[in-house]
């Protein structure tokens, strides 16, 4: 039995045409400069990324096969990508096929996340680069055949043709051969003023499929001989095996194995009702984990933790500032663990051998993954597939990698292929939610009304992580096989050396965010402090969409209105005054436009204090710092006697450079926007003293479809000179903290604890002055 | 373990299973059909509905044994790629979705409501769409390709 699947038989087997596989094996392409490009850029594998042939094939029918490490959720990359190898290649989208995300075939880019992909992948390297490095080597071998310069030549639908109409199809150039360069540095990317396919609101290329129910997800995965395995979780965070009673399950028909790893339990058996039946049948005797912090105090308990503390940028004169001036304004927002809760619960299936093992997963991390597994199973790397195949979207780190783990343990345990669906609960209880943050904001304005001095410091809570290529204990599969999590090492801060990259936007959009001399903020405000804290939390933590930069932003975006309530400035003015970022002060002006904004400042002075009462609030970001710019209005009711608040309209102005394609754009912006408010209103993962509560959809409350869907109107701000950000995360950056300035226009009360419950809400009426 | 006969997408079926097997996982590990799917198995969510003689339900409660020789229509059932039913014409036309996991809740549902009650008020179809839910929040698409199926029915 072949040890490797490699990459030529897959290949051939999808039917499109050899490319190079490199005979050198993982460990030998190593090179620690490259290792360090961090978790989204591309990593040497035996996929060589420097090599034109790694990313694209070109078959003897003029065909296109595109190999990506950088894979669709359903957030349409797949679309984009088509359309930008279709776009650099001349060609129509029928002609190219993507391969996202398979470990034998596919580049390492590491994991698809932290809107990289289009950062990544749509700007002048990897697979942009590779496009335009394959055009131009056609056409320079048209010019070859044709005995004619390259730029007399014309490319149109995979044809190079002269003036004469003397023509040659890429078909006949390369004729099942390889290309056999490196992707060039210099290849020229074409512009988009010429472009034909990327920048038009080209149709998702899965929309058919998934409308008619033919879409292959994850779960729908079938392997000749798979069993099916459930997970038997402890029932309570920190619980530990005592003893299993193998017994108590011997009589369920179809049973074939129970399977106990250290503090992971789980069973194998013929069929999935089957193995749904023995897992609430399974006798576990479990030591009992060390107890929950009260959730009622949960906040207070974080900020008295030991904690690893960075000093962002520090001016060193915020504290004599604040202490002379004369108003200081002060508060303090809260921000709960939210969980990603993908509409489907998380399914892998895993075919574990002696000698080698496939996975089908869902992960955002398929590199990654198969040195995870290869941890877990101890077989060699170069064994281990890792297969993407779509499932419930994730918004970050769900339980898809975890399920990877279980689905291999079991397959290792009983050498057949495994499907593992976790249940409901399960997935509540086994992914890495959004973490739980408290954020205290001080500030001083000076005579003319303008921001002297900023404070801020933020508590964050954090356990494990995404597992990447050597930390298999950051999920819960792993820590229960024996893995240590990552820990939190309490340390104190230094002095701010390194110049700012605002990632996580801790420093708020309106300082200087000078290190050095160096001035890495989109703001004015000299006076300026950002201290975080990281602290270790109860529960397993990781990225969901927007992590941290949501609430950071929420708080930022709040306190700032609070400011500019305080010196009596419109919201949009004040913030204006203190930016120095034009693409910010771009959008707000353009979201400002589009929403017909009334210049002054908050609460309205219409505002009734009892029954329904209406307000506006915006919100803004700089994304990440550089990876997207946003300024968006949300317009709300509140009903004061319920507490309860409506959404009633949305207008965003967004800029992420030049437009990949405006219909996906619009897209995951209105499903963001969305999303957005119902983590907003609703959404808090909640526990008692020994488990987390919120374990299923009426415990853990999402926005229906039956809701009144708010109005969303989008101003898309294109830059087709600017370089391609992200664009998946940005408008949800922004809808607590919209929402929280709208309520208080609308009401004159200020809400600073995500989600506003209606109890939250009635509590900050009755709290006004 | 009994020999369950059943009717899906208009063809016969024979399977081996414990009776009381959801008929989702009948659906989907026998039959082998990728429309409905396991979001919750709590009736809770609407990604496992199919429509049983005509009526909405959530095939990941119910016991397959029950089913008995009644029709059952899942999404893949409607109409096919090539010939999507209007319904699904409609999906496709206003793109409404995002990583469509959730569809055949969204689409049989609204389906139902609109072939009982061609002018179901807004209202009504917020009403219907209240225990259906889609964490990609394609909600303003969603509801626009129920409009959109509304009014062609007209």
């Amino acid at each position: 039995m072949k040890k490797e699947i490699s990459r030529r038989d897959f290949v051939r087997a999808s039917g499109a045409l050899i490319i190079s596989f490199s005979a050198l094996g993982g460990a030998a392409f190593l090179d620690p400069l490259a290792i360090a490009q961090g978790p989204f850029d591309t990593h040497p594998s035996h996929v060589d990324p420097n090599k034109l042939d790694s990313w694209i094939a070109v078959a003897s029918d003029g065909t296109v096969t595109v190999y990506t490490g950088k894979c669709d959720f359903g957030q349409g990359m797949g679309t984009v990508q088509t359309q930008l190898i279709a776009e650099e290649l001349c060609l129509s989208i029928h002609k190219v096929k993507l391969v996202q995300c398979d470990t034998s075939v596919t580049p390492d880019q590491g994991t698809t996340s932290g809107s990289q992909s289009t950062p990544t992948n749509f700007n002048t390297r990897n697979l942009a680069q590779a496009a335009a490095t394959a055009r131009e080597a056609l056409v320079a071998m048209a010019a070859k055949k044709l005995g004619l310069p390259a730029d007399q030549l014309t490319v149109e639908n995979g044809v190079v043709s002269a003036k004469s109409g003397r023509h040659v199809s890429y078909g006949e150039l390369i004729q099942g051969k390889q290309f056999n360069i490196p992707v060039s540095a210099t290849a020229k990317r074409r512009s988009p003023n010429e472009w034909k396919v990327l920048g038009k609101p080209v149709p998702s290329i899965d929309r058919v499929p998934l409308m008619t129910g033919t879409f292959e997800f994850v779960h729908n995965v079938q392997v000749p001989g798979m069993v099916h395995g459930r997970v038997v979780r402890p029932p309570e965070v920190g619980a530990t095996v005592e003893s299993v009673d193998e017994k108590s399950v011997q009589n369920v028909p179809g049973m074939i194995k129970v399977v106990v790893r250290k503090n992971f339990v789980g069973l194998v058996a013929e069929k999935q009702w089957q193995a749904a039946q023995a897992a609430k049948h399974l006798k576990v005797s479990w030591r009992p984990g060390p107890g929950l912090p009260a959730q009622r105090d949960f906040y207070d308990s974080m900020r008295k933790q030991p904690a690893r503390d960075v000093l962002l940028v520090n001016s060193k004169d915020v504290d004599d500032k604040l202490k002379s001036a004369s108003h200081v304004l002060e508060a303090t927002y809260f921000h709960p663990y939210q969980a990603h809760g993908s509409i489907g619960s998380s399914c892998a299936v895993a075919d574990v051998r002696s000698d080698r093992a496939t996975l089908w997963s869902a992960t955002q991390s398929a590199y990654p993954t198969q040195h995870g597994i290869s941890a877990l199973t101890g077989l060699p790397l170069e064994s281990i597939r890792v297969v993407y195949v779509r499932g419930s979207a994730c918004y970050g780190l769900n339980a898809a990698d975890t399920v990877t783990y279980d689905a291999a343990l079991l397959s290792q345990a009983v050498a057949k292929p495994v499907r593992v669906q976790l249940t409901r609960e399960d997935e509540f209880i086994s992914e890495n939610y959004g973490a739980a943050c408290v954020i205290e904001q001080r500030a001083a304005t000076g005579a003319n009304g303008a921001i002297d001095a900023w404070n801020c410091e933020i508590w964050s809570a954090s356990l494990g992580n995404r597992p990447e290529y050597d930390k298999p204990g950051n999920v819960i599969t792993g820590m229960l096989a024996g893995f240590e999590p990552e820990e939190i090492t309490p340390k104190a801060a230094s002095e701010p050396a390194e110049e700012l990259h605002n990632r996580n936007n801790a420093v708020p959009s309106y300082m200087r965010g000078c290190v050095n001399g160096k001035c890495g903020g989109a703001g004015s405000i000299g006076s300026e402090r950002v201290l975080t804290h990281t602290v270790k939390s109860p529960f397993f933590t990781g990225p969901l969409r927007s992590p941290l930069r949501l609430q950071n932003t929420f708080a930022h975006e709040c306190f700032m209105d609070e400011i500019s309530a305080y010196v009596k400035a419109d919201p949009i003015a004040y913030r204006s005054q203190h930016l120095r970022e034009t693409r910010i002060t771009d959008a707000l002006k353009a979201a400002a436009k589009a929403a017909n904004w009334d210049t002054r400042p908050s609460p309205s002075s219409a505002t009734a204090r009892t029954g329904k009462v209406a307000g506006r609030g915006i919100a803004c970001v700089a994304y990440e710092g550089d990876n997207g710019y946003a300024a968006l209005v949300a317009e709300v009711e509140v009903d004061q006697q319920t507490g309860t608040v409506q959404a009633k309209r949305f207008i965003i102005a967004h800029d992420c450079g030049p437009i990949s394609n405006p219909d996906g754009l619009r897209n995951q912006i209105e499903g963001g926007i969305l999303q957005g408010t119902s983590r907003a209103l609703g959404e808090e993962i909640t526990w008692d003293e020994r488990k987390v509560t919120s374990i299923d959809w009426e415990s853990y409350h999402t926005l229906p479809l039956g809701i009144e869907v708010p109005i969303i109107e989008c101003v898309l701000i294109d830059r087709p000179e600017a370089k391609a950000t992200g664009a998946g995360e940005t408008a949800i950056t922004l809808v607590a903290a919209a929402i929280g300035n709208a309520i208080f226009d609308a009401t004159g009360a200020r809400i600073r604890e995500v989600p506003f419950t209606s109890d939250r809400v009635k509590a900050a009426l009755s709290a006004r002055s | 373990m009994a020999a369950i006969s059943l009717r899906v997408n208009g063809q016969s079926h024979t399977v081996e299973v414990d009776p009381e097997t959801p008929l989702l996982y009948v659906l989907s590990d026998e039959l082998r059909l990728r429309g409905p799917k396991f979001g919750c198995g709590l009736a809770q969510c609407g990604a496992c509905t199919v429509l049983v003689q005509g009526e909405v339900r959530r095939s990941c409660v119910m016991p397959v044994g029950a089913v008995k020789l009644q029709e059952v229509i899942t999404l893949e059932g409607l109409g096919t790629p090539e010939q999507p039913h209007p319904i699904q014409r409609a999906f496709i036309e206003e793109g409404a979705s995002q990583c469509g996991f959730c569809l055949s809740g969204v689409v049989l549902t609204a389906k139902n409501l609109l072939d009982e009650n061609p002018k179901a008020s807004d209202e009504e179809i917020r009403e219907a769409m209240t225990s259906i839910l889609c964490r990609c929040f394609a909600h303003k698409r969603m509801m626009a390709a129920i409009k959109r199926y509304q009014s062609g029915r007209r």
